[in-house]
């Protein structure tokens, strides 16, 4: 690619020194994002860090009490318990999620599929299914009362399958979310996959490697960019994890606690127990925690592709 | 980042390996089609289809049904359109009202998110201004962090300029895409010649004449593809709606059904199980059609945007 793409040394030489010329009529351009910008994401990202430092106490009323809310927070069980759940999460869900996703992209990229821009179709669906919709719908399909789960259940005559067990719930959801964004990472390995020269695969056919070896040796390879950016963006997803079981709350109001993740316990402690300081110390915990390992996945990826 | 983009700004050179594997690749040694990878990715096909079937299967049953017959067999009888009746007139055609409301928040939030991605993605690609890497850096770090870690401030913030529970409250902060920048931004760099716009400043056009005449027809696939992912995650947004907003007169859908759907629950319980498929199934309609109706524009927006990863 990088071959075929770069244009002779004396060419590109004077162009590149032309792009350095400073020209700040970019701002004209960029001005109206980055105003919007900074009111809707560093405003209430420094609006959050100045909350956590600060607390509603009964005597005295709002005070600085320096890092005592993240120390409150690192000793809250509530807090480590939602963490603990999203760790599980990340590290069951996500693997499984982009393993499928890149398995259903390098069969579609194959050629050896019958109707490929079918399944391809079919598959990213999903995606424009809106959150609400889809847990609703695998919701009432969990159910017991007219779900297909009940339909089972009678069928083999016993509780074989309850979604909504404690020990069930996080298998419950995490098939709604691999259900739901297979099809999106699907398409990004798929797109890089598309990327990859023919002359490729023309070398690797003459050297005598078989579909599988091309596999192995080109394209995972060339699509490790796309594989690192997957990741990170379901790492964040998995942080984040908010929509299903706030959804699925109503459906298994016993299994699914108000601290079942960090993000749910965030919200209500603010909006059902009026504690700001708080919920903004545990969203900026969880914030940090997710760019660290955002950044050390990113990290980690550009270097094996520096080989 | 600036350097791994640097060999490729050569337009020609990198859209012609990706058409070309997609023709050439059903050589001898690939062509064959294989039943047993389509039977195996069939049955993921099932997988996604299914949980869509059932939710069609089950629009058509009125509520006894639903708890008597079959998940995926026929009711007793076809109340598909008595169903959308229902739910279009229940509580005096709140439904229709969500729907509006919704719109709004796409024609706005999303068109105006698209217009901003593409005039800075585009500013950032092609002008070297003061602050550009700051601007491209800092930008990066918003992906990362997580957007409702920002949910509770920006509710704070908002009360405080008395916006919650307006429109406003929705539509400000949907106006913003960071993925969006970034697919523009590495799609300016390849589709638009820089010898172009130089070319356009000789000739005296102006800035943002240039862009809205020449730079903005090459950036259309671009801009449909982020057009289209805008559209999606306003129509879907639900966690912003719902701390934003308490009057369900200013709901989307996806909140509103959600409360018809816990209106099950608790005391005075009012199950409407049938409504609430009903209107699950409506709302997703006019997405899935967008998606179908423009695959073309987005699927070679993406595969351009991918190019760089």
């Amino acid at each position: 690619m990088t071959t075929t793409a770069a244009p002779p040394p004396a060419l590109r030489t004077p162009r590149r020194k032309r792009r350095t010329r400073i020209d700040d009529r970019g701002w004209l351009f960029v001005a109206p994002f980055a105003i919007v910008f900074t009111l809707v994401f560093l405003a209430p990202l420094a609006y959050s860090i100045y909350l956590s430092l600060f607390r509603d106490q009964l005597i005295g009323g709002n005070a600085f009490v320096g890092f005592a809310n993240y120390v409150t927070a690192f000793n809250d069980p509530q807090f480590w318990d939602g963490l603990g759940r999203v760790a599980i999460f990340l590290v069951v869900q996500v693997p499984i999620m982009l393993l499928l996703a890149l398995a259903a992209a390098l069969a579609i990229d194959s050629a050896r599929l019958h109707a490929a821009g079918f399944y391809r179709i079919v598959i990213f669906l999903p995606y424009a299914v809106p959150a609400v919709v889809a847990v609703l719908m695998w919701g009432y399909i969990y159910g017991d009362q007219f779900g297909l789960t009940r339909n089972l259940n009678d069928l083999l005559g016993g509780q074989f399958v309850q979604p909504f067990l404690p020990e069930w719930m996080l298998i419950s959801i995490g098939n709604i979310v691999t259900w739901q964004f297979v099809g999106y990472n699907m398409l990004i390995f798929y797109s890089a996959l598309k990327t990859i020269p023919n002359e490729l695969y023309e070398a690797a056919s003459i050297d005598g490697a078989g579909a599988w070896r091309t596999i192995f040796s080109i394209k995972i390879p060339a699509v490790r960019g796309a594989i690192v950016i997957a990741t990170i963006f379901s790492i964040i997803g998995s942080f984040q994890l908010f929509n299903e079981p706030n959804i699925l709350k109503p459906l298994a109001p016993n299994t699914i606690s108000t601290y079942f993740t960090p993000n749910m316990y965030a919200y209500n402690l603010s909006f059902a127990g009026q504690q700001y300081n708080y919920a903004a110390t545990i969203a900026i915990i969880m914030g940090v925690i997710t760019a660290v390992i955002a950044y050390v996945v990113q990290l980690r990826g550009s270097r094996q592709e520096a080989r | 980042m600036t350097t791994a983009t640097a060999p490729r700004t050569d337009t020609v050179a990198v859209t012609t390996p990706r058409r070309a594997p997609r023709l050439a690749r059903r050589s001898p040694t690939q062509g064959k089609k294989s039943l047993v990878l389509s039977i195996v990715m069939g049955l993921y096909l099932l997988y996604t289809l299914v949980p869509l079937a059932w939710l069609l299967i089950n629009a058509t049953k009125t509520q006894p049904d639903l708890f008597t017959t079959f998940g995926l067999g026929p009711g007793n009888s076809f109340a598909l359109f008595d169903n959308i009746a229902q739910t279009l007139t229940y509580r005096d055609g709140i439904f229709l009202r969500w729907l509006g409301n919704t719109l709004l928040y796409v024609v706005v939030g999303a068109g105006g998110a698209t217009l901003l991605a593409t005039l800075a993605g585009y500013g950032l690609a092609k002008y070297n201004f003061r602050g550009r890497k700051a601007v491209f850096a800092v930008v990066l770090g918003a992906i990362a962090v997580p957007g409702t870690a920002l949910a509770v401030p920006t509710f704070l913030l908002f009360s405080q300029l008395g916006i919650t529970n307006t429109p406003w409250a929705i539509i400000i902060p949907s106006l913003i895409s960071p993925f969006g920048l970034y697919l523009i931004w590495v799609y300016a760099t390849d589709a638009i010649p820089t010898e172009l716009l130089e070319a356009a400043r000789m000739d005296g056009a102006g800035e943002f004449r240039t862009f809205f005449t020449i730079s903005i027809r090459l950036l259309t696939p671009g801009i449909v593809t982020v057009l289209l992912f805008a559209v999606v995650a306003t129509w879907n947004n639900y966690f912003l709606p719902l701390i934003m907003l308490s009057d369900p007169q200013w709901y989307p859908l996806t909140v509103g059904l959600n409360q018809w759907n816990a209106q099950a629950t608790g005391v005075a319980a009012q199950p409407i199980y049938n409504l609430v498929i009903t209107g699950a199934l409506l709302s997703i309609i006019p997405i899935v059609a967008a998606f179908l109706v423009l695959q073309r524009f987005w699927q070679s927006g993406l595969s351009a945007g991918s190019v760089k990863q």
